[in-house]
């Protein structure tokens, strides 16, 4: 096995720790709706996205259009067409089409932020294998979950539900501390993201929407500021 | 849910969600010469995760408290540069810490 492969599945393992809570409790929503676990576990291997799927839930069981369905989707994971956008310029020459269009496939919110947050450039050897473990708990997870969501102890559960968290922030605390742009943009993102959530009228935006104005205005103004040396990292 | 019903919504999701995953990263390739763009790109990573941690982490467990425990220990040793699988675990470490004291009290 290569080295650069060994360390993506070691940079994969905190992910897919976390999506198995996360997709667990998507299988035992999706069941208890009334889903069969196999189409539980169809809709997490052919998506892999937390936020879409739970969208994408009530409106397949109320009998929404396809259009609507479409439009939320596209809502909610808008993001990942800007994460894509950055991402693409950190990936060596060894992601041709095919290596990219696979990629695709798996380039979740997690899963970029680990990838960005590498120093230089990842090929697909370390792309592969911090794909690949993520996948399996996220469709472990929802097949655990629709098939004995009742089984496994709450307390095990709940700890789990913080360990996406716990990765987010040894991926931006970091830099934050090293660079002060970085702390510049994490601070406004954060701040705008608190008055979204608490601020009656600014609470209706959905959670989709909420990500993608934080991040590109809190990023705009960020560049404005500091705007990075050729090539340079922040 | 019937099969027939099922099947056109999981395919508009999951070709929806793939497009917009695909299309920047195989379509749009040329190099990127403006400074500004090339930063707003550096930073959408950190503005993207910040945005999505907070305030969601001290829900993510269905305790404020026992949140709260676990965003500190995950910040403090975030802050020192432990690794994501370090920082993970203790923050869930944490969480399980606070949930049994609290069971206690």
């Amino acid at each position: 096995m290569s080295s650069e492969f060994k360390k993506g599945i070691q940079h994969g393992i905190p992910i897919a720790l976390g999506y198995l809570s996360v997709s667990f409790a998507f299988g035992m929503k999706a069941v208890g709706d009334g889903l069969t676990w196999l189409q539980a576990v169809l809709i997490s291997i052919t998506n892999v996205t937390s936020a879409g799927q739970m969208a994408g839930l009530p409106l397949m069981l109320g009998g929404a259009s396809l259009v609507e369905m479409a439009l939320t989707q596209l809502t909610i994971n808008l993001r990942y067409g800007l994460m894509g956008l950055s991402l693409g310029r950190k990936l060596d020459d060894s992601m041709g089409t095919l290596q990219r269009l696979i990629f695709s496939f798996a380039n979740t919110d997690e899963i970029f932020a680990v990838a960005s947050s590498q120093p230089g450039k990842v090929g697909k050897r370390y792309l592969y294998g911090l794909m690949i473990t993520p996948i399996l708990g996220w469709a472990l997870g929802t097949l655990l979950g629709g098939v004995a969501g009742t089984l496994l102890p709450a307390f095990v559960r709940t700890a789990l539900g913080i360990a996406i968290y716990g990765m987010f922030l040894a991926i931006i605390l970091p830099p934050a501390r090293a660079k002060k742009p970085v702390r510049f943009v994490v601070l406004l993102s954060v701040g705008m993201s608190l008055c979204f959530r608490y601020i009656p009228g600014l609470n209706k935006v959905s959670s989709g929407f909420v990500i993608i104005i934080c991040a590109v205005i809190s990023a705009g103004i960020g560049a404005a500021r500091y705007p990075e040396q050729e090539g340079g990292n922040p | 849910m019937s099969w027939s019903a099922f099947v056109p919504y999981v395919a508009v999701m999951a070709v929806v969600t793939y497009l917009i995953r695909m299309l920047p990263l195989t379509a749009f390739r040329r190099p990127i010469h403006s400074r500004f763009i090339q930063s707003f790109l550096t930073y959408i990573p950190y503005a993207v995760l910040g945005a999505m941690t907070f305030p969601e982490v001290f829900y993510s467990t269905g305790d404020l408290r026992t949140a709260a425990v676990g965003v500190v220990v995950a910040v403090i040793l975030a802050w020192r540069g432990k690794s994501l699988l370090t920082v993970a675990i203790a923050a869930c470490l944490a969480v399980a810490a606070a949930q049994g004291i609290l069971l206690l009290l």
